[in-house]
């Protein structure tokens, strides 16, 4: 690996880590525009033009306020459960392809920190490692509330995780690869994964509004009954940190059902257009985020239209509902590619 | 590469040391999966790149867990100290002893071992460990799969009251 290459992976590399941290940073202020909307409120509309600042002021009130720790809490896993919900978050990224390749003198780049042999795993391997961060936050906080979160919590994602990755094999089975870069390439020209599986998408989906914990699926954090769930004992930035990693586990997890099933980068008719393939990379990678921001939208949207699950009924549809369902769905696919490739 | 590894040995053997040697339940199962994640790190070391993420999946992100569930259902936060007569202790020992006299007699001259099969670096992907374990090995990987159903079907026999 020469220099050239090595400069632009660490510039890609900060530019990645930034976009994502101002999108989630902004998602919060969409989240509550999109809610004042669906309400018939204004929402945030002070700080700035249209209530724009808010993000920022909301930020810097939670590193100016007071941290407390409780006495009986075990002071360092009480640290680390923040620090660990963050950093698995944030690592998710580095296997997206945020867009193809750009020419930059005689040098190609690919616009993809880590073209990894197993992708879609390395993604899954970060959401399981992300449990702990609740699970260890949750118990160090020596109170029941927040115990009852984390456990909530913790058996959801594990019930959730089944189905996700088995909504994934029958992805793997039509695309025959598990490296995302491969995925993306091959949805090239209207190609996406949505039509050939669409039932698929409906459990991915699913899965993925419950392993990020949002609505309706939020019951680790269900205030009736929990108080806050699992950061209940959270004050100042470790609770910021939290609240932030859920939504920078929606942005990342929005990237990915955009790159496994609606072709990434990848827009119609962007062939016929007969531009240059430096403009190509960039009208993708924008045509990558609008994709995004849909879904982030979709999100907010079911947020705050459905309400929550019972405990029973979620965990009645994760393993009687969703596991059927996609081991119908790894079948039906399996069958039809023995019977059409043995022609 | 050598760096690495040595790094990874040391985060490795000072977790599975420390495993063994803290009081508090939680920390044991924290350490254990440091110790799983260094574990990970020596498969990609040795380009086993889909090995490295099934063994985060499964042991660290699934078993431990568990482990961390059943700890923290339990309520185990206090340092267990298990108190035994002096009888026990010597015997311990004696035993301890002669089990690692065993071990390093058996290795002393096995310092060069054999591979059977020549060393592919290719085999830990994803496409290696599938030929693999769907062509040579089919017999047992399916034998294992009954295994596993077994256990499955037999944990929710007993988890049953009135079966």
């Amino acid at each position: 690996m020469d220099y050239s290459t090595l400069i632009f992976k660490a510039i890609f590399l900060i530019i990645i880590l930034l976009v994502t941290l101002v999108v989630a940073m902004y998602s919060t202020y969409a989240e509550r525009k999109v809610a004042a909307f669906m309400q018939d409120r204004n929402g945030p509309n002070r700080a700035g033009p249209f209530g724009l600042l808010q993000p920022l002021a909301d930020g810097l009130k939670m590193f100016m306020k007071e941290e407390i720790i409780p006495l009986t809490a075990n002071k360092y896993l009480f640290i680390l459960g923040p620090s660990i919900a963050m950093t698995t978050a944030l690592l998710t990224g580095v296997v997206i392809p945020w867009g193809d390749t750009l020419t930059i003198g005689d040098h190609v780049y690919s616009l993809q920190m880590a073209d990894l042999n197993i992708g879609i795993l390395y993604v899954f391997a970060m959401v399981s490692i992300g449990v702990y961060g609740i699970m260890i936050g949750g118990w160090a906080s020596n109170n029941k509330y927040a115990l009852l979160g984390a456990i909530r919590a913790a058996s959801q994602m594990i019930s959730y995780e089944l189905a996700m990755g088995m909504s994934i094999i029958a992805l793997v089975l039509t695309t025959g690869s598990l490296s995302l870069h491969d995925i993306v390439s091959q949805q090239h020209g209207m190609h996406w994964n949505i039509f050939y599986q669409p039932l698929g998408f409906f459990i991915f989906l699913t899965c993925a509004f419950a392993e990020t914990n949002r609505a309706p699926f939020d019951l680790p954090e269900c205030e009736t009954e929990l108080i806050g769930g699992y950061h209940t004992e959270y004050s100042s930035m470790k609770l910021g940190f939290y609240l932030f990693a859920e939504y920078v586990n929606m942005f990342i997890s929005s990237a990915v059902i955009a790159t496994l099933y609606f072709g990434g980068y990848n827009m119609p008719f962007i062939d016929q257009l007969g531009l240059s393939s430096n403009a190509v990379t960039f009208i993708g990678m924008g045509f990558f985020f609008i994709k995004i921001f849909a879904f982030i939208f979709l999100f907010m949207w079911i947020r705050w239209t459905l309400p929550r699950f019972r405990y029973d009924q979620l965990m009645n549809m994760g393993w009687k509902g969703l596991i059927p369902l996609a081991i119908f769905n790894i079948l039906a696919t399996g069958t039809y590619y023995f019977f059409t490739s043995l022609k | 590469m050598i760096f690495l590894f040595y790094l990874l040995s040391t985060i490795m053997i000072v977790c599975a040391l420390l495993v063994v040697f803290s009081k508090n339940p939680i920390n044991n199962v924290i350490y254990l999966i440091l110790c799983f994640i260094a574990m990970a790190g020596h498969y990609i070391l040795l380009n086993a790149q889909f090995l490295a993420v099934v063994h985060i999946i499964v042991y660290t992100g699934a078993i431990m867990v568990l482990f961390l569930f059943v700890i923290m259902l339990l309520n185990l936060n206090k340092a267990i100290i298990i108190r035994k007569s002096t009888v026990t202790r010597v015997s311990a020992v004696i035993t301890g002893g002669i089990f690692f006299l065993v071990l390093l007699a058996a290795t002393r001259q096995t310092f060069e071992i054999h591979a059977k099969y020549p060393f592919n670096s290719e085999i830990g992907l994803v496409s290696g460990i599938g030929k693999t374990l769907f062509g040579e090995f089919l017999l047992p990987f399916e034998i294992s799969s009954i295994l596993f159903i077994s256990a499955m079907v037999g944990a929710m026999m007993f988890g049953k009251k009135d079966a």
